[in-house]
């Protein structure tokens, strides 16, 4: 059965969704996991949404965005689905074992990992709550704290399903994760996947987390995910958006690394009505590091907001942040960057930049970085630029000959690329290259496919850099 | 092919060049020479169109069009090239794909379809042994972490490719040591062709040695205050430009 349909107020609707299916929702869960939805629903009861009043949502409004009528899948889509009609992802060379969720509840497509045998699981975290209570029990809501976070909150309380990853130690997982969320619904939904990975210590995933709308309905997604690496545990994570001009994406990640860690996680923002990316970094062992990189096409009226903290608990550690937007028509952006630096981190060497272009005189950015530094021994550095495009390289490309227009994409392109050419699977970049290039001629609009499918083949243009090695 | 009668230009209510009068034959180097702010590099600017200067008197007339009414990229391709003083960086797009990008606009300009890709490398590579130019530069991005000298070789390696009727060098000597200079001559010595002309702006006569003008200009003030063969830069370089601002004075 389908949740409530509200018209008026989804705080409420939720508070009493909560109240009617509390026992369900917690019924194969441990004691300990069903006493902190109690905890984490009363957060959301006495926050509630946050609205532009709080600092960090000063320039992000989910008023509009809350105000729809939406269904609340609390149990999983009983139709009976075929993923592979809906959804097949075509990145050549590309090998991953792909986990699917439809509306935020997983899809079993009968694939089995390669290195199961060594014990590593990728499994719905709604199996994981039952078969591996230990695991849950230990880390299950240990990184993501919702006392502040009213939509953690709200998500931990109705965290029911997601994707569950977990690699023991000393494993080196070779097959790419590759993380699919699509939302397909007849209906305006409101969902709220949870994840939980476990990289165990000197062990290694790869892991893509795409986020699709298959359909141009309205959604809400409120998505929490949470990751912890033990020592020497190397993540390398992606988050591929490409969702719908009427759909809100709040996708918030409490990454908590030990000691020799190292994560890399790049968030590429290709579409997206309104998306709320919030990557929580904690360095919480000596000789951590960490990549937090990004990237972001918005235009019409998009609004793309990134807030990046990064805790600096712990001595010796790193961390490297670069965003990088473009902003056409009436696209806003926000991006907040907050570096914290406690006082036992010394020799802490922080570094922080976001750059953006703004191509119309509509599209508007906010960029705020913020430093808060307690120990003395420390390399902080941080910068923001706003800008248009150089108008000493357009008049460089255009005394070659080329026109006014694909001079600007070229430009555009070669502002992202720094960002591109990190990202360190071969095969994914090229795809995301050739996914950008598209989206700066305008030719990606909503795929009605995951944001590495796209039907529409490279179309014969004047202007083409292809990577192909000649 | 070109031809300057009266070129005023200012920037921001500033009058740079006051009155250019200058006559480029197919098959000339025209050499332009002057103190450091004098207007060299706008007169370079302004013919290869960029807009940031207001025209206010005067005309440019190539191969006897009217280059002042045409776009940046309508000059280029009608045959008009600028090798930069400092070049731009292009992160993310390699020399192949940027000079492929406008060979092919070019060429659509001209009315002809795009240059088949074999042909295209097979003249990639002529150019780049022609100006003795290690492989691995074409797969770089355009001029990103290039050294000074790198920059100014990639210049005349896009001067090579697109094959201009004019080629307008601005300070291409500058930053450069010995060895690269001759590299960089040498590759503009094997382009001179009897239909195509060039244009060398220098601050020295160190590059003339290498690349003997014809005919070598003085711009002093915004105007050319003198002409001559190539013995005038030899003269310069003995006396200093203290010669002739004394002499117009």
């Amino acid at each position: 059965m389908e949740g409530i349909t509200t018209t008026y107020n989804v705080k409420d609707t939720l508070l009493k969704l909560f109240d009617d299916n509390v026992a369900r929702i917690s019924s194969n869960n441990p004691v300990e996991i069903a006493e902190m939805r109690q905890k984490a629903i009363a957060v959301f009861a006495q926050k509630g949404f946050p609205n532009t009043k709080l600092e960090k949502w000063r320039n992000t409004d989910l008023s509009k965005v809350l105000n729809h009528d939406f269904t609340f899948p609390l149990k999983a889509d009983t139709r009976n689905v075929d993923i592979e009609k809906i959804f097949r992802c075509d990145v050549p060379g590309f090998n991953t074992y792909m986990v699917a969720q439809l509306n935020g509840w997983f899809i079993d497509r009968g694939e089995i990992l390669s290195q199961a045998a060594k014990g590593v699981v990728v499994c719905s975290l709604a199996e994981a709550f039952t078969k591996y209570p230990d695991l849950i029990k230990t880390h299950f809501g240990k990184y993501a704290p919702f006392a502040d976070n009213a939509l953690t909150a709200l998500n931990t309380a109705f965290a029911q399903d997601g994707v569950f990853i977990y690699v023991p130690d000393n494993v080196e997982v070779t097959e790419t994760i590759q993380m699919v969320n699509l939302i397909h619904s007849d209906d305006g939904v409101f969902v709220q996947p949870r994840n939980l990975v476990i990289v165990g210590k000197n062990s290694s995933l790869r892991l893509v987390q795409c986020d699709d709308s298959v359909d141009d309905q309205v959604g809400f997604i409120n998505s929490v995910t949470e990751v912890v690496l033990a020592e020497n545990g190397i993540l390398d994570h992606y988050k591929l958006q490409n969702k719908n001009d009427r759909s809100a994406l709040i996708n918030s990640i409490y990454f908590h690394l030990e000691a020799g860690a190292n994560l890399s996680t790049n968030a590429i923002s290709l579409n997206g009505g309104l998306i709320r990316n919030e990557a929580n970094v904690l360095l919480n062992g000596r000789g951590a590091h960490a990549d937090i990189l990004g990237v972001y096409l918005m235009d019409r009226n998009q609004h793309i907001d990134n807030q990046v903290f990064v805790d600096h608990a712990m001595p010796d550690c790193t961390s490297n942040e670069m965003f990088k937007g473009i902003l056409d028509d009436h696209a806003s952006g926000v991006f907040n960057g907050h570096i914290l630096v406690r006082q036992d981190a010394q020799r802490t060497n922080a570094y922080q930049n976001n750059k953006n272009i703004l191509i119309s005189d509509k599209a508007v950015i906010d960029t705020k970085p913020f430093l808060e530094i307690y120990a003395d021994d420390v390399k902080c550095s941080h910068g923001a630029t706003v800008g248009q495009l150089d108008s000493e390289a357009m008049f460089y490309l255009r005394s070659r000959g080329i026109g006014m227009e694909n001079a600007r994409m070229l430009l555009m392109y070669a502002f992202a690329a720094e960002i591109i050419n990190k990202i360190s699977i071969p095969q994914l970049q090229l795809r995301i290259d050739d996914l950008v290039k598209k989206r700066l001629r305008g030719e990606l609009s909503v795929c009605d496919q995951c944001v590495l499918h796209c039907n529409s083949r490279e179309q014969k243009v004047a202007f083409e850099i292809d990577m192909s090695k000649i | 092919m070109l031809s300057i009668k009266n070129l005023r230009v200012s920037i921001n209510g500033k009058e740079i060049l006051r009155g250019i009068n200058l006559e480029v034959r197919p098959g000339e180097v025209h050499a332009i020479m002057g103190p450091n702010g004098t207007g060299k590099s706008t007169l370079a600017s302004v013919i290869a169109g960029r807009d940031i200067y207001d025209i206010t008197e005067g005309e440019i007339l190539f191969k006897g069009k009217n280059l002042l009414d045409m776009a940046i990229e309508e000059r280029a391709s009608e045959g008009i090239f600028l090798g930069f003083q400092y070049p731009v960086e292009i992160p993310g797009v390699s020399i192949t794909n940027f000079m492929r990008t406008a060979v092919n606009e070019q060429r659509k300009y001209r009315g002809l379809d795009p240059m088949p890709a074999n042909e295209f490398l097979a003249k990639m590579e002529e150019k780049k042994q022609l100006l003795e130019i290690q492989a691995k530069l074409a797969n770089r991005s355009v001029n990103e972490g290039f050294s000074g000298g790198e920059k100014k070789k990639n210049e005349i390696f896009q001067m090579a490719m697109l094959e201009p009727s004019l080629a307008i060098l601005d300070e291409t000597d500058s930053g450069l040591d010995i060895d690269a200079l001759k590299i960089v001559a040498a590759g503009v010595n094997k382009l001179r062709k009897a239909d195509n002309a060039f244009l060398v702006i220098t601050h020295y006569q160190r590059l003339l040695e290498y690349i003997v003008p014809d005919i070598v200009h003085v711009l002093y003030d915004g105007r050319i205050v003198r002409s001559g063969g190539k013995e005038l830069a030899v003269e310069l370089e003995e006396k200093g430009y203290e010669w002739i601002k004394a002499e117009i004075a």
